[in-house]
């Protein structure tokens, strides 16, 4: 794999590089952003918001509830125990649990949701530098088709650039 | 605007994870110790059997269950505290969260081993679990205990998820500033994070989901705990209030609990410069409204006993105001009540030492409330046939030591190997249309604005 990047001191140089390589015509999928913070502030760091998380938390309790549900209610059928004539089923009593399960469940399927869309647990990437973690902010491009314009267009902002 | 990154900060909160003085050799191994004697005793009192305790009729609900319901209050510092504050945004949270967090995880793990240490044989706790039993044995729903079952892990699952998931980033950057082991270790814990901006959205998206999934879990949790004293027809238990008033109590215990770990931390990690006044001012003016609250809800449990007058109810009730528990209800008052209200409402006498002094009087006062709610009434049941008294025996105070210095190892464990204060949660707040936000608020907790 080919790789130009560039390590930008501050969000607003980076903005600069991101900026230079949009009107530089690579494609935003192409771009790649790492921070050692969210930049949510600025334009580059706002990208990739929308999110079906808050519905798989939906559908995660409710796949809990339901659960809880079915756990309570058909094993207290099958193992039924002597209530003296009281409800075997006691839905009152079994709310407590399918609460319980209701909320693990949503909060599983937002863990889920989020290493799933954030890729998690993976390889790092070969574009990837470690200044990231010192706090610079790296924008690059992977096997660029115009080498020569997406190199102007990091250089602009930072004044070197790095290559895989 | 341009913004420097802080370097500082970073070296700074990393300091205590990469560097080992002997200090640390030496504290480890003395609560190692401690908790081993604790261990000990457990396996002392296993084998002997529950009669080397004080438990004994009718008071078979000794010190074990006011430790698990002291310690599951305690728990309500961390989960709960931090999310409310992610969820309102406060900025000031950000070097409290972790350290609150922590305490959450590891109070309700200490506080989940004494029902299995009050079990007498821990072997048959796994009863509690429901699985397909030939022996025909189905966990009964309709039974506290396995609310309790099902409420504690549930927040201890997601507790451990939300203290987890915002240490990836900072597993990361030690991951990058590290070689060798470390390297290696905390690459493995950081899963390859590499700081997209779709990697930020879906774990401030996850946290915020979990921030509004954890309170009504944490809240449920305390009055699921509650239920094991108010289902049952004992005096001053069978109670309407005992759900809310648990919840106050708890969170009041919490907050305090929190403020001592702070400045313990603050000191001796030299943290110093995040860990600041205003934090302990912020929290002390929570916890000073958790105060008010828990006094009105003491007042409100009496004045319905006093008002029901039946004869044993009143026994118990006369027993913590008058009688062989006073002298623990007077010093609960004094520590939750009289103790914090001057310290934390008279701007003189406010300061770090103050709250430290003020919390310390609540987490006494709390540990004497959860005891005054079991015993006394456990003494007074029914008719004055099954009236008795109840002293605790050596092995439940070794328990009861050795759990507070559990929770000092465990912390201290934890560290050492994860940054207490997350650090890209305090990058955040560097931003500067973040800082003066923070700024405002700050002049607002101090008055300097109208």
């Amino acid at each position: 794999m080919k790789a130009i990047y560039g390590l930008f001191t501050t969000p607003e140089l980076a903005q600069q590089a991101v900026d230079g390589l949009r009107a530089a015509g690579v494609p935003e999928r192409e771009i790649t952003i790492q921070s050692s913070e969210p930049m949510e502030e600025y334009e580059f760091g706002s990208r990739d918001r929308e999110t079906i998380m808050p519905w798989n938390a939906v559908l995660g309790g409710t796949i809990g509830l339901a659960a809880g549900y079915l756990l309570t209610s058909t094993t207290q059928q099958s193992w039924p125990i002597t209530t003296g004539g009281m409800p075997i089923v006691t839905n009152w009593s079994n709310l407590i649990i399918i609460f319980e399960l209701t909320m693990l469940g949503a909060v599983f399927a937002s863990v889920i949701t989020l290493l799933f869309s954030a890729r998690l647990p993976g390889r790092l990437p070969k574009l990837y530098d470690a200044e990231v973690s010192e706090g610079k902010i790296l924008i690059g491009v992977s096997n660029p088709k115009e080498v020569a314009q997406v190199e102007h267009a990091l250089r602009g902002s930072t004044g070197g650039v790095r290559k895989l | 605007m341009t913004r420097k990154t802080d370097n500082s900060l970073t070296t700074d909160l990393l300091r205590p994870v990469l560097e080992t003085s002997t200090k640390f050799y030496v504290t480890v191994a003395v609560l190692a110790l401690i908790v081993a004697t604790g261990f000990s005793t457990w396996f002392y009192q296993i084998y002997w059997g529950m009669g080397v305790t004080g438990d004994n009729w009718p008071v078979y609900w000794g010190l074990h269950e006011t430790n698990f319901v002291f310690w599951i209050g305690i728990s309500h510092a961390g989960t709960l505290i931090s999310a409310i504050l992610r969820i309102v945004n406060a900025t000031w949270r950000r070097p409290v969260t972790r350290c609150a967090e922590v305490i959450t995880a590891f109070a309700l793990m200490i506080g989940a081993m004494f029902p299995l240490i009050h079990l007498g044989r821990p072997w048959l706790a796994w009863w509690l679990i429901p699985y397909p039993s030939e022996r025909m044995l189905w966990p009964n729903y309709r039974s506290p205990l396995v609310w309790d079952f099902f409420a504690i892990n549930t927040y201890l699952l997601s507790s451990l998820l939300f203290l987890a998931l915002p240490a990836i980033p900072d597993f990361a950057l030690i991951r990058d500033r590290t070689t060798g082991w470390r390297n290696w270790f905390y690459g493995k814990l950081s899963m390859g994070w590499q700081g997209t901006p779709k990697q930020w959205h879906r774990l401030e998206s996850a946290m915020h989901i979990m921030a509004l999934a954890i309170i009504p879990i944490a809240i449920s949790v305390h009055t699921i705990v509650s239920f094991d004293f108010s289902m049952a027809v004992v005096p001053m238990w069978h109670s309407t209030i005992f759900g809310p008033y648990f919840v106050v109590g708890a969170i009041f215990s919490g907050i305090a609990a929190l403020i001592i770990v702070m400045a313990v931390i603050r000191k001796t990690l030299h943290l110093e410069k995040y860990l600041q006044p205003i934090h302990f001012q912020n929290l002390g003016k929570l916890m000073l409204a958790m105060s008010l609250l828990w006094g009105y809800f003491v007042f409100n449990e009496r004045l319905v006993t006093w008002y029901g007058n039946t004869p044993h109810e009143m026994a118990a009730l006369w027993s913590t105001q008058m009688g062989r528990y006073s002298p623990m209800f007077w010093t609960m008052i004094f520590c939750n009540f009289i103790l914090p209200f001057p310290l934390l409402t008279i701007r003189k006498l406010r300061s770090i030492t103050t709250a430290v002094i003020a919390s310390c009087g609540v987490v006494i006062g709390m540990w004497l409330e959860r005891f005054l709610i079991i015993v006394p009434s456990l003494s007074y049941k029914g008719t004055p046939y099954s009236w008795g008294t109840y002293m605790p025996r050596w092995p439940e105070l070794v328990i009861f030591g050795s759990s507070f210095a559990a929770m000092a190892l465990l912390y201290l464990l934890f560290s050492k190997f994860i940054p207490i204060i997350s650090i890209w949660e305090m990058k955040v707040g560097e931003h500067p249309q973040i800082k003066v936000a923070a700024k405002v608020q700050e002049a607002e907790a101090a008055g300097d604005l109208v």
